[in-house]
């Protein structure tokens, strides 16, 4: 079957050489694009992860009494939802990794302790943390004080009724939105490329670069990829938000 | 009772006592020197116009907002104290809420278990057991497993009377409970205040309903920009008023 049908692209990319398909007939292209799709599954995956963690917590600080701590949540907001994603990328790898300590594991070449797929999750996951901040924040705001000060009446802290009662109320508000910026950093991840992680449109650029007739199917082939990563991903977050629903509750 | 300061209270001193409380919103001074004393099992209602301190007076109590100066003791225990342990205090005052306020993601009877479960960290069946026959009180049977959303008002502030009840408090308080609710399910919220009276709880209520404070309270208390204009039993109360400002009230609501 498999066979069949490499034989069936092998032929076409003959007859046609705007149509290469060379990722399906070739075995060793075939691997660099899986090796691509499972970088790019891992960084999705590692920064979706962290950047609703930093979503978490840097909601609960915003709400701290110290103002040091509010300023400093502030200011990393600021920071990072007002420069380009890319830009920032670029700026953690290139400048702040000349400063990190390096190691040799051969005992001849320095390597530096955070790769370039490091940097890009820590500065993919920070970029997206700082919107998530502030999406959990408006969901926080959203419930209401009375509801804050029943839990209260009852004899909980304030740590009982965050847990318990803001949270759980706030996710629910929260969840469209989050919905949208995990959906955005998914697909940012593609500018990892911009510092070599090899991820799948990385993996695709080279080989359209090294077969240039590919060109037209190394497109289709991101175009696929990126869909069904993302319509599995809105399809969740979906199910999630139906599961979630109250009913008789904010609609 | 191991608390010291506990130890000092006996059931024929009042158990709430309110001693010249102050309490201001920024420039607007909306408490200006309240003092009176409940006793155990005793109901008082607290009437007056909109603005007069009323929902303030009653949050004091149970230190939803701190007082300014003066003495407010529950029990005993000093509320207007910065070592004040809250969670002592609020095992011993229930709460009830104008807007119900129960928690919408909680089924009635999640809303009733949460506290002493989490709070009290009592024993998770026999909570459900004590739960159960408290929505049973409120006459919720069948309701148990409904939302919030699900509820009508009525409805609602039961559950929120039995979440109050679940923490087994010495006194319940209530924040113009039936404001919100249509004349029909006024009704139903009322016959579970009175059983509560009935039985022997402490009640403090601000309220409108002049009928039910007339009928069920011990006391009432009329409160006009932060004083206490008047107090009596109701029937003196109702009957024989004798400040301008409470005939006044009293003929326009009457």
């Amino acid at each position: 079957m498999w066979d069949s049908i490499q034989k069936y692209f092998l032929d076409l990319a003959e007859r046609d050489p705007t149509w290469n398909f060379i990722y399906i007939y070739d075995d060793k292209e075939l691997e660099r694009v899986l090796d691509g799709i499972w970088v790019t599954l891992e960084l999705a995956v590692v920064c979706v992860l962290f950047s609703v963690a930093i979503g978490i917590v840097g909601a609960w600080l915003q709400g701290a009494r110290s103002r040091l701590v509010q300023i400093v949540v502030q200011g990393y907001i600021q920071f990072f939802r007002n420069t380009p994603p890319l830009v920032q990328l670029l700026f953690f790898y290139f400048a702040l990794g000349q400063f990190t300590p390096t190691f040799s594991p051969d005992g001849y070449l320095q390597q530096p302790i955070i790769s370039n797929v490091g940097w890009a999750i820590i500065s993919l996951s920070f970029f997206a943390g700082a919107f998530n901040i502030e999406i959990f924040r408006a969901g926080i705001e959203a419930v209401p004080q009375s509801t804050q000060e029943a839990a209260e009446s009852l004899g909980m802290n304030r740590f009982q009724a965050y847990v318990y009662i803001v949270l759980p109320l706030a996710f629910r508000v929260s969840l469209p939105s989050l919905n949208n910026n995990l959906v955005n950093l998914v697909k940012t991840t593609t500018q990892a490329l911009a510092i070599a992680v090899p991820e799948l449109l990385y993996q695709l650029v080279s080989i359209y670069n090294d077969y240039s007739t590919s060109q037209n199917a190394c497109m289709v082939l991101m175009f696929v990829v990126y869909i069904t990563l993302v319509g599995v991903l809105v399809l969740g977050m979906n199910r999630w938000e139906r599961r979630m629903q109250i009913p008789g509750y904010g609609g | 009772m191991t608390d010291a300061i506990d130890g000092d209270w006996t059931p024929d001193r009042p158990i709430v006592s309110l001693m010249d409380v102050r309490k201001s919103f920024g420039d607007l001074e909306v408490l200006k020197g309240i003092s009176f004393d409940v006793m155990k099992g005793e109901v008082i209602c607290i009437i007056g116009p909109s603005g007069s301190g009323k929902s303030t007076l009653i949050r004091c109590i149970n230190a939803l907002n701190p007082i300014d100066s003066g003495s407010i003791t529950v029990e005993g225990q000093e509320v207007n104290d910065p070592r004040l342990d809250k969670l002592e205090l609020r095992k011993k005052v229930g709460m009830v809420f104008q807007q119900y306020n129960l928690f919408p993601h909680k089924t009635a009877l999640e809303n009733v278990m949460m506290a002493p479960v989490l709070v009290l960290k009592q024993d998770k069946a026999s909570v459900e057991r004590r739960a159960r026959a408290l929505v049973r009180k409120v006459r919720l049977e069948g309701k148990e497993d409904s939302f919030p959303g699900e509820l009508s008002g009525g409805q609602q502030q039961r559950v929120a009377i039995a979440r109050s009840l679940a923490m087994q408090p010495d006194i319940m308080l209530f924040d113009e409970v039936t404001a919100a609710l249509d004349p029909e399910t006024v009704k139903e919220v009322l016959v579970t205040i009175r059983e509560l009276a009935e039985e022997g709880m402490t009640c403090m209520l601000v309220t409108h309903e002049m009928g039910f404070a007339r009928e069920i309270a011990d006391h009432i208390y009329f409160t006009d920009r932060g004083v206490i204009v008047e107090h009596g039993p109701p029937a003196t109360f109702f009957d024989e008023a004798q400040d301008p400002r409470t005939q006044e009230f009293l003929s326009q609501i009457l």
